[in-house]
């Protein structure tokens, strides 16, 4: 292929495209990704219709692909694509009306939808540039998507659908369900959010901190179902922890006084700065202690750190921040050795006070267990343990088996590591595991005498 | 929207007439009826007065009790005007019910809405 037959501007400065230009598709692509929430979120201001929305939204991307090869790229392309949605919507309207008026419907629809299209029309693509007016259209919109009168699963299929771009097929695999089954939960959702009445708004200031836990929630899902992947495609993960950290950042772009949001943006750049080091080329998991830290990134941390460090100046500390302030002592070391346990142990402290939950109670085991010894931390783990409710979750048994192979009850420490097993799904956690399993059973065999 | 709050409970709860349940369901009402919020509303005879009536290959068959053994039962209802979900939330949140038992939400259809005639002309007499 020649110099300039790469869709790369030439010496002229002019695009060269072709229909199969790879430069468009980048364009089209990466603009489909941040701009579709938007102009999906005004035209549902002005519908109150998702599905004509989303529909309408498509179409544009479509015309995009089709005529930005031949004609070039516009100079604003996120404008262009909300007055051509506009324009779509409008078409698909008055389609509607004629056919509503062949079948001789009654006036009251057509009514109805001559107002809406006046009221699209109103909309200016110069306006629809004002960026307050976006951020707004936005923000309604995840309040919508994340109310807690939609079951969660749905929100978060909502939200990655409307907001995120992300297409059906690709939720589906991201969150391992069938394909119908997720476009059924989006028809149901829709259709809730209609006939229940759900408004489209952010919540008035004595609903707001009610409400924007549920929206904190449903980005921190979407987050960890990228990060910690419970199986599938590594490229769809990174997607929705990115598509997580974005949508994020719109909240705390668009409410900056509350520091949850903030602290929740901080979490999840302090840990997505560890992903590269997370995994080996081929794929195993790397626990923390053993991660090469030259290889977090460091950006990422420093900005998460600021925004911990802001989020905590205003004096009303959530979980969020808990967390956030000891991902950030994790990554504030510049060895294992160097982590100051001890602190780590009294953020978990507040935290077990903030959320007292079994498995935070378990997290502060195991810094428990770092700053103080393997032998205080076991006991705390017993006394979760005994209680029955994280029978089933992997990670109580794996980090029991850890105290255990450190304390070399070799017999104890595999049984656990068993139990652990049995329990993961998860391809490089079962490979760490399964390591973990044959250097206990080595041990045991080694020192003889300790066989169940 | 006009939504139904369905309210639910134990029997116990449904059946007690305490004063201070009898007051906090009366400023309840006033609540909604100074708004002009409310559209209607009932409470119901306890479950032990319920009979359940199924029409099968043309023959009545009529049962005594509810029709499904559950522990929390329908004690009664309200009907009000809301703007939209957030509101109608706001009034079941109200309900004195909603500390015992639950408030069941339900948008009321709207039978213009829907481009059909409603199916009984003189339910609004009612």
């Amino acid at each position: 292929m020649g110099r300039h037959g790469d869709g790369r501007p030439d010496r002229l400065g002019q695009r060269r495209l072709t229909a199969s230009d790879a430069t468009t598709h980048e364009v089209v692509d990466r603009l489909f990704r941040e701009e579709q929430g938007r102009a999906v979120a005004t035209l549902i201001r002005v519908l109150g219709d998702f599905d004509l929305a989303e529909e309408a939204v498509q179409e544009a991307f479509i015309t995009a692909l089709e005529t930005w090869p031949v004609r070039g790229i516009p100079a604003n392309p996120g404008a262009w694509i909300t007055t051509t949605a506009r324009n779509r919507a409008i078409d698909r309207l008055r389609r509607r009306r004629r056919l509503v008026e062949k079948t001789a419907e009654i006036a009251r629809e057509t009514e109805l939808e001559v107002t809406l299209e006046a009221t699209l029309e109103s909309i200016d693509p110069d306006e629809s540039e004002d960026p307050m007016q976006i951020a707004d259209d936005r923000l309604r919109l995840i309040f919508t998507c994340c109310h807690p009168a939609l079951a969660v699963d749905a929100r978060v299929a909502l939200t990655l659908r409307t907001l995120g771009g992300l297409t059906t097929p690709e939720i589906a695999r991201a969150f391992l369900v069938p394909e119908p089954t997720l476009a059924q939960r989006l028809v149901r959702a829709k259709k809730k959010i209609r006939d229940a009445g759900i408004p489209y708004r952010v919540p008035p200031a004595d609903l707001l901190p009610e409400r924007l836990d549920g929206v904190l929630q449903v980005l921190y899902l979407v987050f960890n179902e990228g990060y910690t992947a419970s199986s599938g495609d590594a490229l769809v993960r990174r997607d929705l922890s990115a598509e997580a950290i974005r949508l994020t950042r719109i909240v705390v772009a668009l409410l900056p006084d509350e520091p949850e949001a903030l602290g929740l943006l901080a979490l999840m750049l302090l840990t997505d700065a560890r992903r590269e080091a997370r995994t080996t080329a081929d794929g195993a998991l790397v626990l923390l202690d053993a991660q090469d830290r030259d290889r977090w990134d460091r950006g990422r941390i420093a900005e998460g750190e600021t925004c911990i460090r802001r989020a905590l100046e205003a004096a009303r500390p959530g979980p969020y921040q808990v967390q956030a302030a000891i991902a950030a002592v994790h990554d504030e070391a510049a060895t294992p050795a160097d982590t100051d346990w001890a602190q780590i142990a009294d953020l978990y402290r507040t935290l077990v006070r903030m959320t007292p939950t079994p498995v935070v109670q378990l997290n502060l085991a195991v810094a428990v267990a770092m700053s103080d010894g393997p032998a205080f931390g076991l006991a705390m783990m017993d006394g979760i343990a005994a209680i029955g409710e994280l029978d089933a979750y992997p990670y109580l048994h794996a980090a029991r088996g850890d105290l255990l192979r450190r304390l070399e009850r070799w017999s104890e420490a595999e049984t656990a590591y068993r139990r652990a097993l049995g329990l993961t799904t998860n391809g490089p956690e079962r490979t760490f595991l399964e390591r973990r399993l044959t250097e206990v059973r080595a041990r045991r065999g080694a020192t003889g005498g300790n066989v169940a | 929207m006009q939504y139904a709050l369905l309210i639910y409970g134990t029997e116990a709860d449904i059946e007690d007439y305490s004063a201070e349940t009898l007051d906090g369901y009366n400023a309840f009402t006033s609540h909604v009826r100074e708004r002009g919020a409310l559209k209607g509303g009932e409470a119901l005879h306890p479950i032990a007065t319920a009979t359940t009536v199924r029409v099968r290959d043309g023959r009545t068959v009529t049962t005594d009790g509810p029709f499904a053994e559950t522990k929390e039962l329908l004690g009664g209802f309200y009907v009000v005007e809301a703007t939209d979900l957030d509101e109608a939330i706001g009034y079941a949140a109200l309900i004195p019910g909603a500390k015992t038992g639950s408030v069941e939400v339900r948008p009321i259809v709207d039978w213009a809405d829907t481009g059909m005639g409603a199916p009984i002309d003189s339910a609004s007499a009612v």
